[in-house]
């Protein structure tokens, strides 16, 4: 499996990202300038829901470049992604209904829980190789969700209401829509400059290479089990951020958060958009969670068309949007 | 004589029935290049893989200067001085051929868990690895993917990835397969240029090759040493000739 996505990622993305050049930076900086400007269209007359939409999509951007970080430059299909948006959801969820509502301790709390499930998840399947891997990041997401599913203290099934969004050491300031939209922006973009940042560095550079071919990493002298169980605990600690935000966002927490077919929909966002670039994760979540809510107003069955196009797309888009796009340019 | 700086020991492999390697003892002197040929299927490969480590024994010692490395995985083994290339070409094709040397250059040189700084552009690995390319005669192709390179000339990247490990035991499987004629002198012009400054193990169906270069000769059929020994003695005993010189030096 890890064959099968390396040929698909590496035929024609050159492995150094400095190769791209500068249009690899005029993409992220030109998303990030329209996710800056989107809340001034609101002055212009646009529904505030609309930004809700938009603030949804950020933080799933952040949990799909998350899983771009070890997918597209680690190989690493992870099919349980998910469990870390849950982790991040209950940390908030939890801790609040102790009345620790503040984010200064939820954060860390959920960083920390992610790093550590990462850790001990990632030491056993990063042992396998292809289907088990995918296999096993599946068993162990669906074991979190079942856990939170029976935990009746904090709402088991039916998931939990949070009262308030977190405090930032006691002032309620993400409960203003405004603040709240850039603080996931700016939590967007340092998990994007972290990422971008780790996979130009040596640390990445072994990483991208053990993708490649982990026998000849291995035959200079590299170990690729410790690289990617480094890139695994961050990959989960910032997709722990996103859950952190998305139980703000929705001031509610379910166990669905870590699903099985949520996992499935962040593989579709860093598929679509177009693997190993990150800011392809972030056009993916944005494509994905526009359609959905787009085909939804039509329908109830939005699926029926939407599964379709996802075939369409994995057949004539096989880079994703962006790669579709900027062959053209070509 | 000085101390063999490779001491392999009754090393034994089985594949469910198949004794691949049966009860193998070899030697390799410091700067010695020691050839080991016989037919296919003699087991010469996974002898090759049970020595660097990529394929764990079923019994038997391997030495390496002294040191007891049976038990080490490869990466293990590369940092304490074994280095090899594969029968089947092993790079980095989305690489450029000097990251691919690069990435081996960094493999020694400080810790890779670092997190900033971009490492394409760190001086010293690239100049390093460029001098390496220089020396395997592909300096001209630097730049280029590592997978956009003809076979020869990925043959040679894989020489110059394995020699920046700076390794004192290189081990080559045949280097020289699937090569036409001019692109396989190029490469024994490289084995030549590397003879004397390393301990080499060369496995090569290729003969006159072997004989050319090699010190010394080690002949496997069905995973048993049958001969050993000066290249010249070796091409003559009758046994040899039996099992697999045969026709060709008849």
């Amino acid at each position: 499996m890890s064959d099968l996505v390396s040929s698909a990622s590496t035929s024609d993305v050159p492995a150094t990202p400095r190769l791209r050049g500068t249009v690899a930076l005029l993409v992220p900086a030109a998303i990030f300038l329209a996710f800056a400007l989107a809340p001034l269209l609101v002055h212009a007359g646009l529904d505030p829901f609309y930004l809700s939409i938009v603030v949804r999509i950020m933080i799933f951007a952040i949990a799909a470049v998350s899983l771009d970080l070890i997918l597209g430059f680690g190989g690493l299909v992870s099919f349980g992604h998910a469990a870390f948006l849950g982790i991040g959801a209950y940390a908030v969820g939890i801790l609040a209904s102790h009345g620790a509502g503040d984010a200064f301790l939820q954060l860390p709390v959920a960083l920390f829980a992610s790093a550590v499930f990462a850790f001990l998840t990632g030491w056993i399947s990063l042992r396998t190789k292809g289907v088990h891997f995918i296999m096993i990041t599946l068993a162990f997401a669906q074991m979190a969700y079942f856990m939170m599913t029976s935990l009746s203290a904090y709402g088991g099934d039916d998931g939990m209401t949070l009262w308030t969004r977190s405090t930032v050491a006691g002032s309620k300031v993400l409960g203003d829509t405004t603040a709240f939209y850039y603080a996931c922006l700016g939590a967007l973009i340092l998990s994007y400059a972290i990422c971008r940042c780790l996979v130009v560095s040596r640390f990445g550079r072994v990483l991208r290479g053990a993708k490649e071919n982990a026998v000849r990493m291995e035959a200079i002298g590299f170990d690729p089990f410790r690289f990617r169980l480094v890139a695994y605990v961050v990959s989960g600690m910032i997709c722990g951020l996103a859950g952190f935000l998305l139980a703000n966002h929705t001031e509610y927490v379910s166990p669905a958060y870590m699903a099985w077919q949520r996992s499935g929909e962040l593989l579709i966002m860093v598929i679509l958009g177009g693997l190993g670039t990150l800011h392809g994760a972030i056009i993916g979540a944005t494509a994905f969670l526009f359609l959905e809510e787009w085909l939804a107003g039509f329908t109830e069955h939005w699926r029926i068309v939407f599964g379709p196009l996802l075939v369409l797309v994995a057949i004539f888009m096989e880079r994703g949007i962006l790669g579709a796009v900027t062959r053209r340019r070509r | 004589m000085s101390e063999a700086i490779l001491d392999v020991e009754n090393l034994n492999k089985s594949f469910g029935a198949l004794r691949v390697t049966d009860d193998v003892s070899l030697q390799v002197m410091p700067g010695e290049l020691h050839a080991i040929i016989g037919p296919n299927g003699a087991g010469k490969t996974t002898l090759l893989h049970q020595v660097s480590g990529l394929l764990a024994s079923d019994g038997g010692t391997v030495r390496f200067g002294g040191e007891d490395i049976t038990g080490l995985p490869m990466h293990a083994r590369v940092h304490r001085g074994i280095a090899r290339t594969f029968q089947i070409t092993s790079i980095l094709p989305g690489f450029t051929a000097l990251e691919n040397v690069a990435l081996a250059v960094q493999g020694r040189s400080g810790s890779s868990f670092r997190f900033f700084g971009i490492a394409s552009r760190e001086q010293a690995l690239n100049d390093e690895a460029a001098s390496l390319l220089d020396l395997v005669g592909l300096a001209a192709r630097a730049d280029l993917g590592a997978g956009t390179l003809s076979h020869g000339e990925k043959r040679a990247l894989e020489i110059a990835i394995a020699l920046a490990t700076k390794p004192r035991l290189l081990l080559l499987d045949e280097p020289l397969a699937g090569m036409g004629h001019e692109e396989s002198n190029k490469v024994i012009e490289i084995l030549r240029s590397l003879k004397g400054r390393y301990a080499i193990v060369l496995i090569e169906h290729d003969m006159d090759a072997v004989f050319a270069l090699a010190d010394r000769v080690t002949v496997l059929s069905y995973g048993r040493v049958i001969a050993s020994g000066d290249p010249a003695v070796v091409r003559s005993s009758p046994e040899v000739r039996a099992a697999y010189l045969g026709d060709e030096a008849a």
